[in-house]
């Protein structure tokens, strides 16, 4: 039962990362290859809110989007002068940059990274496993909503068009970079928060948790699942947490599958499982389509 | 001081050695190519077995050179080829795919410890200025050295720069000329595999080990070569890769091993970027 709680609330956190990428990755077209160090730097901060300070749990939450948002801008600063692939692989480097951060600086922990983070308490209720997994379930919740939102608003609209001509859409007036600049912090701002759960459900938070490897396994959830499309986002990281406990007991081979995985989807697949445009959605469009046809 | 130097050079000669291979592709089909950093293991590992068969260091160095290049034309045939028009992101996240199933295949096949190959250069050292040079960093210097000259005389000189040229240009009119763009294509993998091959054979040499995992760092080290460089710029790649070896070096020489290795040439590159969104030298046939 206690296995099945901490695969919920992992899942359910990698989930909201994996959601708030494709803010930015899906609906905007923004090859971002650095949301695992947003996601740290939200850790991080709370982490050290949480154990140097004795901050209390809600503002040490607040203070990793806050935080984690203002890192989202600046690198929704870097996305406005550097495109496609000169972007991709800047922020991938910022990943490094980061966890060598995370290294040095005392103030992180250093390489062993920092232990002992308490226990959440909201109203004086101390939230252990299951409260946990509410609060990230809220969490990812309120992510899939402002998706919701941004995806069927103008605001969303414009951010599509941006990915489809980033050129063309400026020429027609629309501000590009200020909206540019508000979905990286949007996104951001969600993938601190998730890092703030994430430090408090391990208790423990270490540098190599947040480097290149996780970006990768972020945005290839999203890329498996189906990019720019919510369900594709959660079934992507469901399924890529999932498969390497269902293989626990050939861990031997455990990276070999999902490194296996990920090349047949992308090579046979490469619009996602179940994305916009996949056998899957097809098949169920005509299924639902059939039914209505019938009387 | 000259010291640095020329740990600079050795260390930027075995970077251009991987990143020119993935630099030409990406300047044929806008792909990333991870992949190609394990043709650098898969060649330490293949000279290995082969060199333990027979003996014969020769006959090792050209087995792995050899099918090194056989596999780097399956995979763009079978792999990045049918995928191409699903941009970008997809066939870098497929490159890396391929990367880590490579990496656990040579960590399953020959285990994960590392393994010495016990060959002695004949290449006498050489005292210049006072520093010494051991005799691999020597054919080290000469290949990445060879390589920039190379380079420059194919791409400027011969028919197939053209050619290459041409394709990187424009896929579809290069085949309407009469340019077959695949065998181009396949043809550059082969070349960049075999010289990423030879990277990893020069890297077994000089540290007298082979281990599964000593593609990683070059993995995404010859991305920020590449992009430093200017995309699609082989020439330019060239000078990223001896560039980021001498400042890794320098720093560390006087920071020591305080700051990690990694960030520094990653540092290098978003501060270069900001300055100079385009690379060091900006490619004028692929716009990226």
């Amino acid at each position: 039962m206690s296995y099945l709680l901490v695969l919920l609330i992992t899942v359910t956190i990698l989930s909201t990362v994996t959601v708030s990428l494709n803010m930015v990755v899906g609906y905007t077209g923004q090859p971002n290859l650095g949301q695992s160090a947003v996601f740290g730097i939200g850790a991080y901060f709370a982490a050290v809110f949480a154990t140097s300070y004795s901050m209390p749990f809600w503002f040490c939450f607040l203070a990793a989007g806050l935080i984690a948002g203002v890192a989202g801008a600046l690198i929704g600063a870097i996305s406005l002068r550097l495109h496609q692939d000169f972007f991709a692989i800047t922020t991938l480097g910022l990943n490094f940059i980061v966890v060598a951060t995370f290294q040095t600086l005392p103030f992180f922990g250093g390489a062993t990274g920092l232990y002992g983070i308490p226990l959440p308490t909201i109203a004086g209720y101390e939230l252990d496993y299951p409260g946990l997994a509410v609060c990230s379930l809220l969490l990812l919740l309120c992510a899939v909503g402002v998706s919701l939102l941004v995806n069927r608003s103008w605001f969303g609209g414009i951010l599509q068009a941006v990915r489809e001509d980033e050129t063309l859409a400026a020429s027609l007036g629309a501000p590009v970079a200020r909206y540019k600049s508000t979905i990286f912090v949007i996104s951001s701002i969600f993938a601190g928060f998730a890092g703030c759960l994430y430090a408090y459900f391990l208790s423990t938070v270490s540098p190599q948790t947040f480097g290149f490897n996780d970006s990768v396994l972020f945005l290839a959830m999203l890329l498996i699942g189906g990019s720019a499309t919510i369900r594709g986002a959660i079934f992507g990281a469901v399924l890529l947490t999932i498969i390497p406990e269902l293989f626990r007991f050939a861990s031997e081979y455990r990276m070999l599958i999902f490194g296996a995985v990920l090349v047949l989807v992308l090579r046979f697949h490469p619009q996602g499982i179940i994305g916009e445009d996949s056998l899957i959605a097809r098949w169920t469009a005509n299924v639902f389509t059939d039914k209505r046809a019938r009387p | 001081m000259t010291y640095i130097l020329i740990q600079g050079i050795v260390v930027g000669s075995l970077y251009a050695l991987i990143a020119i291979g993935p630099s030409l592709v990406y300047g044929l089909m806008g792909v990333l190519d991870v992949a190609s950093a394990a043709a650098l293991t898969l060649g330490a590992y293949l000279l290995l077995v082969v060199f333990q068969a027979s003996g014969s260091v020769l006959l090792g160095v050209a087995a792995a050179l050899v099918l090194t290049g056989a596999a780097g034309w399956v995979f763009q045939k079978s792999l990045y080829v049918p995928i191409l028009d699903r941009g970008p992101i997809v066939t870098l996240i497929t490159s890396i795919g391929v990367y880590i199933c490579a990496d656990e295949l040579f960590r399953l096949v020959f285990g994960p410890l590392q393994q010495s190959l016990g060959i002695q250069t004949a290449i006498p050292d050489l005292h210049i200025a006072g520093v010494e040079v051991t005799g691999i960093n020597l054919l080290i210097i000469a290949i990445g050295v060879g390589l920039l000259l190379l380079t420059w005389l194919v791409l400027t000189r011969t028919r197939y720069g053209v050619v290459w040229r041409a394709v990187a240009q424009d896929r579809d009119i290069a085949s309407a000329v009469g340019i077959d763009s695949k065998k181009v294509i396949g043809g550059v993998f082969v070349i960049g595999y075999a010289l990423s091959a030879l990277a990893g054979i020069l890297y077994a040499l000089k540290y007298d080990s082979v281990i599964p995992t000593m593609g990683d760092v070059p993995a995404y080290k010859m991305l920020a070569i590449i992009i430093l460089g200017g995309l699609g710029s082989p020439l330019g790649t060239i000078a990223a890769a001896f560039l980021i070896g001498l400042v890794e070096t320098a720093v560390v020489a006087q920071f020591g091993f305080v700051v990690p290795r990694d960030a520094i040439a990653f540092a290098a590159l978003v501060l270069v970027l900001l300055i100079r969104p385009q690379g060091l030298i900006p490619s004028r046939v692929v716009r990226a």
